[in-house]
């Protein structure tokens, strides 16, 4: 090992010390998760140690911490390479273990199916061979320039993406558009893409309030409950057309915020997340109670559908004197039509979401949110009136939340209050947060990282929790600030975008 | 002719008596400053006047018009812009949109014109336009804070402290500057501060509040000569 060990910086001892701490650590931590089972016996349930899953979890923890000395210390390539390579056996193994808790152990299950045939042989070389090259060659310029690569590749995407944002939002609208011809067929693909739609324009509708007026709102759900069950209740009570009611519904949401908005016009940071959180359960709790006009945990089904712009209807079988939307194009009927239908639905709800809100900050008030958001009390000298300047990021961010609701209640048929949980402002609000408050492009990453990576591994059943928050530590470890966290000037003068961004870069 | 009044004002902190009947004038066309101790209620009457917090006793006229009950961005679009303590600009928001939310309570066909007069009085913020303003230093921030507040397009402009914290060849321009506005642009000056030698060389008449009280007015001459002053504010420094 010591002649691993080609760096004078750290003695043996400090090294020991410092992996003997992390053991530590890792005993405690795994003693209670990993190392105690509870068995069903015919006797009833006792306690069974698991002391192979302990000793892994320490080895794999002692190595790893070792690879990260090494790799802090600038310890030769072939030195990291190995240790690496063995702590990724260490975790596969340990990832096996884990699965089949049932299999008591005997010898490593890495070293069981390595030697089980020929091709299992060959697939475990394969396998060491692989991890071991990536491990190498990823360490290639391991010593001085190692730390200035890396921040010269974020700096390149930094600027990469700050001068071609426009760009990059348009390619984003295109893929999104011929996302349906592409996908056409594919059932779950359009259903998981109107899913992730929704939360791209709930997190667009959030961030005005959030990102741009910097009114923490953990209660947005309430608007999107408001607009859900506006259209619902109108449609079946008047009978009036999912066209008639989406601005309805807008309207009512922003009304809501406007509600929202009075009470908390002083409260700032923490204290208005408070009020906030309580209005969104309120909005829960009455929903749930009011039986006679909300159907009360029952919810509401049979919703109406959309239909053609009025002029047709989505359904197979129609009443006299309906056109079908087959026929007006003179298709075969297909039930894929009305979802594809409902995704670019919400796709232009989204757009249009994104566009309003691009237009507002170039705007007055757009700008007057912002500065509100940087100082309230500089607003207010300049003579920027905040009651005005809030309960317009409060309503116009409501309403969109209306919007999106409305659809939600058309697309599903069937809303409850189950659908407007703290989760969901929750889910929200994380979007907003980890796409970067105020980013347009950063919600849509979010969105697609929150909603379509669960929905998507599904098959990894316990663990997508689990990725999914190891995911979330990592993005809060490397990007604190949100993935998309630059806040550019909207207009610059006498300079183009690229400039001022290579200054700052530098 | 007068135009700012403050006529036996009292303000509160909760309990606490911050203000403690402030009689003052600031007459069209004037420097006024206003020199005093930390704690002694200096940027309490300037907030005073802009309505936050609010006088509970006392009057405040503007222009014969009394404010003392008015919010704050209501008093400011009388004409009253501040530069507040401690700079307060727009810090991720860059030079120019700071400029801009300095104009927001003006007409549109202003803002060109008045744009070319902050930069030709504080041609630093040319060079900086397109910078993020808390990246810059404090003195450029100062000079940020006071052509936003020009912006505004005030008769009468508050100054709260604009040396705080700056070096003092940057607080000699700013001075200047200051001077520049007043004369030129013919722009009142409330100004407040705690380096009396520059505020009391500067003003045409100055007040020295202690504890919540005026305790001496004169001009600016005259309170530099005065042995009271020097002891306090003068010796020792400068």
């Amino acid at each position: 090992m010591s002649a691993l060990i080609t760096s004078s910086r750290i003695s043996g001892a400090e090294i020991v010390k410092e992996l003997a701490f992390f053991a530590v650590i890792a005993l405690l931590m795994s003693v209670m998760i990993l190392g105690v089972e509870t068995v069903d016996r015919p006797t009833g349930l006792e306690l069974a140690v698991r002391w192979d899953l302990v000793i892994t979890a320490i080895i794999s923890t002692i190595i790893g911490r070792l690879a990260l000395i090494i790799r802090r210390e600038h310890i030769s390539r072939i030195g990291q390479a190995v240790l690496i390579t063995v702590a990724a056996v260490a975790v596969f193994e340990m990832f096996v273990r884990f699965r089949e808790m049932d299999d008591r152990w005997a010898s490593p299950v890495f070293i069981d199916m390595a030697f089980g045939s020929v091709t299992s042989i060959v697939l475990a070389i394969a396998f060491i061979a692989i991890v071991f090259a990536i491990a190498y060659f990823s360490m290639k310029k391991v010593a001085a320039e190692e730390e200035e690569s890396g921040s010269n590749l974020s700096a390149k995407i930094q600027l990469a993406y700050r001068t071609n944002t426009k760009k990059i939002g348009a390619l984003g609208i295109v893929f999104f558009i011929i996302f349906p011809f592409l996908f056409g067929e594919n059932r779950s693909a359009i259903d998981l893409a109107t899913l992730v739609m929704i939360y791209i324009m709930l997190g667009w509708g959030l961030n005005i309030v959030v990102g741009l007026a910097g009114l923490l709102d953990l209660g947005y759900v309430a608007f999107y409950a408001v607009g859900a069950y506006s259209y619902a209740l109108l449609s079946q009570h008047f009978d009036l057309s999912f066209w008639l009611c989406l601005p309805l519904a807008g309207i009512f949401a922003a009304s809501f915020g406007i509600i929202l908005g009075f009470p908390v016009l002083r409260l700032r940071g923490d204290y208005l997340a408070i009020v906030t959180l309580g209005f969104g359960e309120i909005i829960r709790v009455v929903l749930i109670n009011w039986y006679d006009l909300t159907g009360g945990p029952d919810g509401i089904s049979s919703i109406e559908r959309p239909s053609f712009f009025g002029l047709a209807e989505f359904d197979r079988r129609l009443p006299e004197g309906v056109m079908g939307f087959n026929e007006l194009f003179g298709l075969d009927y297909s039930t894929m039509h009305r979802l594809i239908f409902l995704y670019y639905l919400i796709l232009v709800l989204a757009l249009v979401t994104a566009f309003v809100t691009v237009r507002l900050r170039k705007l007055p008030i757009g700008r007057a949110w912002e500065a509100l958001r940087e100082d309230e009390i500089a607003c207010r000298s300049l003579g920027i009136n905040p009651t005005n300047t809030k309960l317009s990021a409060f309503a116009i961010g409501a309403m969109f939340g209306g919007f999106a609701g409305a659809f939600f209640a058309t697309r599903q048929g069937f809303i409850s209050p189950e659908s407007f949980t703290f989760l969901e402002s929750a889910v929200i609000l994380a979007i907003v947060v980890l796409g970067g408050m105020g980013s347009q492009i950063g919600v849509v990453l979010a969105a697609i990282v929150m909603i379509g990576f669960p929905e998507m591994f599904r098959e990894l059943a316990e663990y997508r929790m689990l990725i999914f928050g190891a995911g979330m530590v990592a993005i809060m470890l490397w990007r604190p600030r949100g993935l998309l966290s630059f806040r550019d000037p909207t207009i610059l003068l006498n300079m183009s975008k690229k400039e001022k961004v290579a200054g700052e870069v530098k | 002719m007068s135009m700012l009044k403050i006529e036996g004002v009292h303000t509160f902190y909760g309990n606490i008596e911050a203000l403690k009947g402030i009689d003052m004038e600031v007459n069209e066309g004037e420097i006024v400053t206003l020199i005093g101790a930390n704690g002694a209620g200096k940027t309490t009457l300037l907030m005073t006047c802009c309505g936050s917090p609010q006088a509970s006793k006392g009057r405040i006229l503007f222009e014969d018009q009394d404010i003392s009950r008015m919010p704050t961005h209501e008093i400011c679009r009388l004409g009253i812009q501040q530069s507040p303590e401690g700079r307060r600009i727009f810090p991720r928001m860059s030079v120019y949109e700071n400029l801009q939310m300095g104009a927001s309570t003006q007409d549109p066909k202003y803002f060109e014109e008045d744009l070319e007069m902050v930069f030709d009085l504080f041609p630093r913020l040319k060079e900086r336009i397109n910078q993020r303003a808390g990246t810059m230093s404090g003195g450029e921030q100062q000079m940020l804070a006071i052509g936003r507040a020009l912006m505004g397009r005030p008769r009468l402009l508050l100054l709260d402290e604009p040396s705080l914290g700056i070096a003092p060849l940057v607080v000699k321009q700013i001075f200047e500057t200051i001077k520049k506005i007043n004369r030129e642009k013919k722009v009142t000056v409330f100004l407040v501060e705690q380096n009396a030698f520059h505020a009391l060389k500067l003003a045409h008449r100055g007040y020295v509040m202690v504890n919540g009280n005026i305790t001496l007015s004169g001009t600016g001459a005259e309170l530099l000569a005065n042995p009271e002053v020097r002891a306090a504010y003068l010796e020792g420094g400068h």
